[in-house]
C-alpha cells in the first residue's frame, strides 16, 4: 500500500474508533487545508455523509475567503454547521491590538467552551499535526481534557498501538487527532490525488502565499510563486521555511504555543 | 516511497535527542526558523547550541535539559521516508517510552561509551523485547569521550548481547558513534579507526518497512455498523487475508454464514480490499453484528476462549492487586477479565524474578499471567496475526498494563 493510501486508512481507522465510542462528537472546521483534509476523509469513514455537526469557531477576523469558501461547502456538501463565536469577548472589544494571548484566549479557546458547554459534545475531531509545530508533536490521538480544558501534558494516558483511551469521569471532552501522524507535503499531496478544494489564499497571487490561515490580522504570506496544487507540492520539497512561519501565535514568546495549548487552544 | 517507523530509546542523557537533532541536521531536514529558534533559546539559557531543543519543546524540558513526553519527527533519505519516536529516557516515564515504542517498525539503542549500560538501557531493551519488535540496532555514543578506544566499544558490545540472549532480543548492527561530533551518524568516519561496518543512516536504510504477516487467514474485526439509506454497513478494517465481493464468509462469535454483496468504499466500491484497508462491507443475508465480532473466512476454526497465557507490563502507580476487575480490549473486541494467576513477576531492569505465584503487580513490573476472560475472545499469537496477539488492560477507564499473548 502506497504511503498517502495507508495514512488514508489510519486516519479513517481513528475517526471510526471515536464515533464507535461517542455518538455525541463534532469535528472543528476552521477552513483551512488540515481541517477541509479532515472532513474529506470524515466523509469517506462514514460512506458520503458527516453523522455529526461541524463547528467553525469564529473570531469575525477571519478572512473574507473562509467565510466565502465555508458558506459555498456547508451548502454543497450539506453540512450541519455550528458557527460558534465569543460574543461577548467581542462586545467587550478583545482584538489582537490589545494582546494577542488574551485574543486567542477568548476569541478561540473561550469560544470553543462555551460551545461544547452548550452542546455537550464529549469528543471532538481536530486536525492537528505533529509536524507543525514541537508542542503538538508531544500529543496524543485520543487526547483528554479536564472540566478546566486543561491539557495535563505531563501526565498524558499511555496509548499503545491502535487502542485509544476510553473517557473517564474526570474527563470533560476527548480530543481526537486523525491528522496527527500526516505532514504538511501529505496533506498537499493528497488534495492533489483527491482533488480536494481548498481556499484561493494558498494559491500565490503577486509572488506570495500563505502556507497555514487564520485571522487575518495573525497571518503573514511568504514569499511563493506556487499558484496551483502542483506547484505547491514542489515548493514544499525544497523549502526551508517553516509552515506557521506566518503564525504571530508561535512567535510572541517561546513557550507562548504550550501556554495556548495546556490552557485549551487547538 | 515506503515510509519506516523507528524508535530511539536508552537511558536518560545518553544522547537520544541529541542524535536525532544530528541526523535532521545532516540530512538537511531543518527549516532556517528552525535553527534560529534552537540558536535563541540554547543562547537564553546560557548554554550552547542544543540539538535536543529540536524536540523538546515543553518549558519543562529544555529547561531541565530532560525528554518528558515522546514525540514524532520525520525526515527522507534518497531510499524512503522516516518517522522517528524520540522516547524519553527517564524511569517516571516509561508508560511515555512504550507509547512510542509500540509505534515503531524498528528500534535504535543508544549507550553512552562513558557511562555504560544502565538501569534504563536495560528496561529500554526488554520492552522492546515485550512490544515484539524484531529490528534493533544498538548504537555506542559519546565514544569521542573515551578517546575512540576499540576495548571500550568491544567490551560493552559483548555485555549487551549477553542481555539481549537473556531477553530473546536479536540486534542487526552495533555501531560506535558520536552524535554530538556526527561521526558514524550520517556519514561513515574516519576517528573509530577499528570500525568496518556501516554509518547509523546506511544501517537504517538497510532495515526492512513492516515485515510481511506470516499468515493470509482472513480476520476482519468489526469496528461499527451503520445504517446509511436502508443499508446496513458493517465497517472495520481488513488485518490480514484478502476480502471480495461475492465471497462467504462467516462472522464469529455467533458463527452465522453469509456473502459480501458489496465492498463499500466512498466515493465508489471495490471489487477486493486488502490488509490495512478501512472497508464496510454489506451482507446477502440479513444477519446481525456488532463491534467486536469477527469475519473471516466460511471454514475458519478461528479459536474463542476465555482462558490463555501472556506477557504484560503494569503501567500504573496504582498497584495492581488480584481478583481486581479489569477490562481486556484485544482489537475491537472488549470484555471485563481478571488476572487468574500471576505466574511470575519479574523487574523490567534486572531480569530478577521478584515473585512467583505473586499476589499484586506494582507500576512497572513485568509479569507472566493467566487473564481469564468474562465472553470467549479470539486470540492469535502475536507473530501470526499482531493485532489480535496484542492488548491492553483497563481498569476504571485507564489504560493500566500491555500484554502479548504467549500462549492459547
Amino acid at each position: 500500500m502506497d504511503h498517502l493510501s495507508s495514512l488514508e486508512n489510519q486516519s479513517i481507522f481513528i475517526i471510526r474508533e471515536a464515533y464507535a465510542q461517542f455518538r455525541n462528537v463534532a469535528m472543528l472546521w476552521s477552513i483551512g487545508k488540515d481541517s477541509t483534509t479532515l472532513m474529506w476523509l470524515i466523509r469517506k469513514a462514514f460512506f458520503g455523509h458527516i453523522p455529526f455537526p461541524v463547528m467553525h469557531i469564529d473570531t469575525n477576523h477571519k478572512f473574507k475567503e473562509i467565510y466565502e469558501f465555508r458558506d459555498k461547502y456547508a451548502k454543497q456538501w450539506n453540512l450541519n454547521l455550528i458557527v460558534a463565536k465569543n460574543q461577548q469577548a467581542l462586545d467587550r472589544g478583545v482584538c489582537p491590538e490589545k494582546g494577542k494571548l488574551q485574543c486567542c484566549t477568548e476569541l478561540k479557546t473561550n469560544a470553543l467552551k462555551q460551545a461544547i458547554d452548550k452542546y455537550k459534545f464529549r469528543a471532538l475531531y481536530l486536525a492537528i499535526r505533529r509536524d507543525e509545530h514541537g508542542i503538538r508533536a508531544k500529543e496524543r490521538v485520543f487526547s483528554p481534557r479536564d472540566e478546566d480544558f486543561e491539557w495535563d501534558y505531563k501526565n498524558q494516558p499511555p496509548e499503545l498501538w491502535d487502542q485509544y483511551k476510553t473517557q473517564s469521569k474526570e474527563d470533560e471532552h476527548l480530543r481526537v487527532h486523525p491528522l496527527l501522524g500526516w505532514r504538511e507535503i501529505d496533506v498537499w499531496e493528497y488534495i492533489l490525488r483527491e482533488n480536494i478544494p481548498m481556499v484561493t489564499l494558498y494559491f500565490a497571487k503577486k509572488g506570495r502565499r500563505f502556507r497555514s490561515i487564520g485571522c487575518e490580522c495573525c497571518c503573514n504570506p511568504v514569499d511563493s510563486e506556487a499558484d496551483t496544487i502542483e506547484k505547491i507540492v514542489d515548493e514544499l520539497k525544497t523549502t526551508k521555511v517553516a509552515e506557521r512561519s506566518g503564525r504571530a501565535q508561535d512567535k510572541e514568546s517561546a513557550y507562548m504555543m504550550q501556554k495556548l495549548r495546556s490552557l485549551g487552544y487547538m | 516511497m515506503e515510509t519506516l517507523t523507528f524508535v530511539i530509546v536508552g537511558h536518560i542523557d545518553h544522547g537520544k535527542s541529541t542524535l536525532i537533532g544530528r541526523l535532521l541536521y545532516d540530512t538537511n531536514s531543518l527549516s532556517g526558523d528552525k535553527i534560529d529558534e534552537i540558536k535563541k533559546t540554547s543562547k537564553d539559557l546560557g548554554r550552547q547550541t542544543e540539538f535536543a531543543y529540536l524536540l523538546d519543546h515543553l518549558e519543562e524540558e529544555r529547561q531541565q535539559g530532560i525528554t518528558i513526553e515522546t514525540t514524532q519527527v520525520f525526515f527522507n533519505t534518497d531510499k524512503r521516508k522516516y518517522v522517528i519516536i524520540d522516547a524519553p529516557g527517564h524511569v517516571e516515564f516509561v508508560k511515555n517510552m512504550i507509547t512510542g515504542a509500540s509505534h515503531a517498525e524498528a528500534a535504535v539503542l543508544i549507550i553512552d561509551a562513558k557511562e555504560g549500560v544502565k538501569q534504563q538501557t536495560k528496561r529500554h531493551a526488554y520492552i522492546l523485547s515485550l512490544l515484539g519488535i524484531k529490528q534493533v540496532i544498538t548504537l555506542i555514543n559519546k565514544l569521542d569521550l573515551t578517546g575512540y578506544e576499540q576495548k571500550v566499544f568491544d567490551s560493552l558490545v559483548e555485555e549487551i548481547s549477553i542481555f539481549f540472549k537473556t531477553i530473546g532480543l536479536s540486534c542487526s548492527y552495533f555501531i560506535p558513534c558520536s552524535a554530538l561530533s556526527g561521526e558514524n551518524i550520517v556519514q561513515k568516519g574516519q576517528k573509530a579507526v577499528f570500525y568496518q561496518g556501516p554509518s547509523f543512516l546506511e544501517a537504517l536504510d538497510s532495515l526492512e518497512s513492516r515485515p510481511k504477516l506470516s499468515s493470509a487467514e482472513l480476520i476482519f474485526p468489526v469496528q461499527d455498523v451503520y445504517k446509511n439509506n436502508d443499508k446496513r454497513i458493517i465497517a472495520g478494517r481488513l488485518e490480514s487475508g484478502k476480502l471480495c465481493q461475492g465471497q462467504h464468509i462467516k462472522i464469529m462469535p455467533h458463527e452465522q454464514v453469509t456473502s459480501i454483496t458489496a465492498i463499500e468504499k466512498f466515493p465508489g466500491n471495490i471489487a477486493c480490499a486488502q490488509p490495512g484497508e478501512s472497508i464496510g462491507i454489506t451482507t446477502a443475508d440479513s444477519v446481525f453484528s456488532d463491534r467486536g465480532d469477527i469475519i473471516c473466512a466460511k471454514d475458519s476454526r478461528l479459536q474463542f476462549q476465555n482462558v490463555f497465557s501472556a506477557n504484560i507490563i503494569w503501567l500504573s502507580k496504582r498497584n495492581f492487586l488480584k481478583d481486581e476487575k479489569l477490562t481486556i480490549k484485544c482489537s475491537t473486541q472488549s470484555t471485563p477479565c481478571k488476572i487468574s494467576r500471576i505466574i511470575k513477576k519479574i523487574d523490567s531492569s534486572t531480569l530478577e524474578v521478584i515473585k512467583e505465584d505473586a499476589q499484586d503487580l506494582k507500576n512497572l513490573e513485568v509479569a507472566t499471567v493467566e487473564i481469564q476472560t468474562k465472553k470467549p475472545i479470539a486470540i492469535k499469537n502475536f507473530d501470526d496475526i499482531q493485532e489480535l496477539g496484542r492488548f491492553v488492560l483497563v481498569r476504571d477507564e485507564n489504560t493500566c498494563a500491555g500484554g502479548i499473548v504467549t500462549s492459547l
